[in-house]
């Protein structure tokens, strides 16, 4: 693609592109190898790993809604250890800018799972998962209240290398801008929006929850729409904070619309459970449609729409 | 478009095409048009549909276990697979009615296949309804290694049978099973299993059905002392993504070293030995489980 160079610069790192994976939607990085090549990716977003193996949710996990999955899948992982030894060297050795998504139940946690994530080869950043681990993914004490959750960021950031990126994602349905705040202001290097809403769905059968872990995070095209606007407030806010824009991306103008709103980066999760190899063919539409706007660089784009409309021409 | 490395394993990725849907039974065989599915194809693996055309609001896949495959004709590689319309299954409701010539993306082979013996044992062939489909590439495969094949097929009545006629076209020893009566003998395959592993001194029995029926067939392999390999796929367990992203479709199996993990039925699967399957737990996660 002629001169088209989709190099993001993302909290310290350099990504290839600025699309990356989204935690829990790519498996190990094993899943996808047959579909693209990991290494043009802007990252791969491991699943959350959490200190101790989980065996993760009853049946069902996902189900089809409208335009999205709801889904609770339990955060299912091997644990650390786990992870260290199986899944962590597989993505290193080929050289795969891999970004850990952590969870934990307390902040001592926290900080063993960022130490030991943190020093490991490979680590290209960590992410906290916010929204973890209580079984639905919804808010735990630490992801409702900005203040829980930037002492969890602050941790983190404290016990992992200064050279690694913390990225912070709260749980959804909370709310933006506070959390933002508290998060970047306690050493986040970049936060990760959107990922989701709080949702539910019924069983016809049995009219009882139809997860079997009972609530769950719809996500998937449906979500867009709120991941935009919630972007794109934080943006309006808080313009210094690096933005990662998650929820329903999957064409090369969703990843423009994110950078608009104001993300640097975006990450695509469910898209994937459709289409393995959708992340290539985003990254192709995305250097397509900056080619047609005669536009160098995605961020040439990040938090262009804030601006007045263009005028047509000049005024002669 | 076709993805995947160049060596004939692996899963690829390609624009498909429905070449027709046949009526058969109960049941509807669907054929398409794969490119690149047919080489890699071994009994036991499945192929993940993207179904709904393009301004489908649906998200995930559907998976079904390929039935058969040709490498080569008229139209390049084609992988049939057999389904089973109902009211809550919307993905077989579109693909049943869709017009011949509807595109769409197709995944696989996916999965882990039916193991076959090293020696020419005898195998009983045990598959419900639809869910027999894929049994009859692998008594192919089976008869090649001279492994003596019976089937044993069931359905809730005639309709509901699937291959009965080709069946006993092609292989040995083949009995019929409706629980109405209609046709063959009046009850279940696992009510028939037991004498028929007696009878045959079956070493090896492969099953495709319902969990509950898939269950049984492993219940009655052990007591007998034979080995058996169940299909889960195209039964009742949900594969929302069919390659291992979506974690969507874990099952309790019990490891060599006797620890119980929840492992994907996409991945580790969906063949599993029947004595590693918790039946009893699917749906649930066992206590123990890691």
């Amino acid at each position: 693609m002629s001169d088209v160079d989709l190099t993001t610069a993302l909290a310290g790192l350099t990504l290839a592109s600025p699309v990356m994976t989204a935690a829990g939607c790519g498996g190990t990085g094993r899943e996808l190898e047959p579909f693209l090549d990991l290494t043009a990716l802007g990252g791969f977003t491991t699943r959350t790993i959490t200190l101790d193996p989980r065996p993760g949710a009853p049946a069902p996990r996902v189900i089809d809604t409208p335009g999205s999955v709801l889904a609770n899948t339990g955060l299912q992982n091997p644990g650390l250890q786990g992870f260290l030894a199986t899944e962590l060297p597989w993505l290193a050795q080929r050289r795969v800018v891999t970004v850990v998504s952590i969870s934990a139940g307390t902040l001592g946690e926290y900080g063993e799972l960022a130490r030991r994530v943190g020093s490991s080869p490979g680590v290209a950043a960590v992410e906290v998962n916010l929204g973890g681990p209580s079984h639905d993914g919804a808010a735990t004490a630490f992801g409702a209240d900005p203040y829980q959750a930037g002492k969890v960021v602050h941790v983190v950031r404290r016990d992992v290398p200064r050279g690694v990126p913390v990225l912070a994602k709260p749980a959804p349905g909370a709310p933006a801008v506070d959390m933002a705040r508290a998060l970047a202001g306690n050493g986040a290097d970049a936060v990760v929006l959107g990922a989701g809403c709080p949702g539910l769905a019924f069983d016809p059968d049995t009219l009882r929850p139809a997860l079997g872990g009972g609530t769950g995070v719809t996500s998937g095209p449906a979500v867009l729409g709120q991941a935009l606007r919630t972007v794109w407030e934080v943006h309006a806010a808080l313009p210094e904070i690096p933005l990662v824009g998650a929820g329903g991306v999957r064409s090369g103008f969703d990843v423009v619309q994110m950078l608009l709103a104001g993300a640097t980066a975006v990450q695509v999760g469910t898209a994937l459970l459709g289409d393995p190899s959708a992340v290539r063919r985003i990254t192709a539409e995305l250097c397509a449609e900056l080619e047609c706007r005669d536009l160098a660089s995605p961020a040439d784009l990040i938090g262009l729409g804030h601006l007045p409309p263009a005028t047509e021409r000049d005024p002669a | 478009m076709t993805t995947g490395a160049t060596a004939l394993t692996g899963p690829v990725q390609t624009t498909g095409e429905l070449l027709g849907v046949k009526r058969v039974g109960a049941h509807h065989h669907v054929t398409l048009v794969a490119p690149g599915v047919a080489e890699r194809f071994r009994p036991g693996t499945f192929v993940a549909l993207r179904v709904g055309g393009p301004l489908s609001e649906r998200v995930t896949r559907a998976s079904y276990p390929i039935h058969r495959v040709r490498a080569t004709g008229a139209y390049g590689g084609t992988v049939e697979v057999v389904l089973t319309v109902t009211e809550a299954d919307a993905a077989a409701r579109w693909l049943a009615a869709a017009p011949a010539g509807s595109a769409l993306d197709v995944v696989g082979p996916l999965g882990r296949p039916y193991a076959l013996p090293k020696e020419p044992v005898t195998c009983v062939l045990v598959g419900e309804g639809a869910a027999s489909a894929p049994l009859f590439s692998l008594a192919e495969r089976l008869r090649e290694r001279g492994c003596p094949v019976h089937m044993l097929l069931g359905g809730r009545t005639e309709a509901h049978l699937f291959g009965a006629l080709e069946a006993r076209r092609a292989t040995r020893g083949v009995t019929v099973a409706t629980e109405d009566g209609s046709v063959g003998i009046a009850g279940s395959v696992a009510d028939l299993l037991p004498d028929l592993l007696a009878r045959t001194g079956a070493d090896v029995v492969y099953a495709g059905g319902s969990t509950a029926t898939l269950h049984a067939v492993a219940a009655a392999a052990e007591q007998h002392g034979a080995w058996s390999q169940a299909m889960l796929c195209g039964g009742d367990v949900a594969m929302p993504c069919g390659t291992g992203l979506c974690h969507g479709c874990a099952v309790p199996v019990v490891g060599e070293d006797g620890v119980t993990r929840m492992v994907r039925a996409c991945t580790e699967g969906p063949v599993f030995r029947g004595d590693r399957v918790r039946w009893g737990d699917l749906g649930r996660v066992p206590e123990d489980a890691r």
